[in-house]
């Protein structure tokens, strides 16, 4: 059986949707997949995605509808505004949620690590995560990176 | 042909086609045709990718109207 290891480390909408989409992906064409969630990462992990957003300042490259300057993308609320219209396109263009995507890869016996280390540092409570995920660090994530075919950092 | 079962892929993008296909396929027996009908385009390369990595035989690849329709055989 082909392996795949991924290392979740962004919080962000945008970088949320490559482990979950190439983890689902990657076990129904029967692959085993581990992923590693680490720093801001570990959001990806938690029950509530609400914190999960993206923001047009610093991402020159997102789309916007109008051209917005960078003092406008700082003020108040443009966060949770540009996070609502991302979602409202996703939801358009047929792209699963985040949540669903994770679910799928649960379903498929995708395997969830946090960071322990993380846990810790950012005082997370183990109730704050989903069910069925482990902890642990980074000589449990090698040990089946090191066997793997396909290794990402994302 | 004869169609065992049909999967209504309309509407989902990557990777939610190829996702459910392997979940409908997973509920059918060996040589059961499963039809899907999808609108997203990426799906024509994706599903000729996962029946290449799965061993279940893509039958058939067609387009109509904007519809992507793919015969499967499980394996």
């Amino acid at each position: 059986m082909k392996k795949m290891a991924i290392i979740a480390t962004k919080g962000t909408l945008d970088m949320a949707y490559p482990p979950f989409i190439l983890g689902s992906t990657a076990a129904a064409l029967g692959y085993e997949v581990q992923i590693f969630f680490t720093f801001y990462g570990l959001q990806l992990l938690r029950k509530d995605l609400s914190d999960v957003k993206i923001s047009p300042l610093g991402n020159p490259a997102m789309p916007m509808p109008v051209p917005m300057p960078v003092m406008v993308q700082m003020l108040p609320g443009m966060e949770s505004m540009a996070t609502m219209m991302m979602k409202d396109k996703l939801k358009k263009k047929g792209v699963a949620p985040l949540e669903e995507l994770r679910s799928l890869c649960q379903e498929a016996d995708v395997k969830f690590i946090a960071c322990q280390m993380t846990v810790d540092l950012f005082d997370f409570e183990k109730s704050d995560f989903i069910d069925n995920i482990e902890f642990g660090g980074a000589a449990t994530f090698l040990e089946f990176a090191g066997d793997t075919d396909i290794c990402l950092f994302v | 042909m004869q169609v065992d079962k049909e999967l209504d892929a309309r509407g989902l993008n990557c990777p939610l086609p190829i996702l459910k296909t392997k979940k409908s396929l997973a509920d059918m027996t060996t040589g059961q045709v499963l039809k899907v009908v999808s609108t997203d385009c990426g799906s024509v390369k994706d599903m000729q990718a996962f029946s290449n990595q799965t061993g279940n035989e893509l039958l058939a690849s067609t387009e109509a109207g904007g519809e992507y329709t793919f015969l499967l055989k499980k394996k």
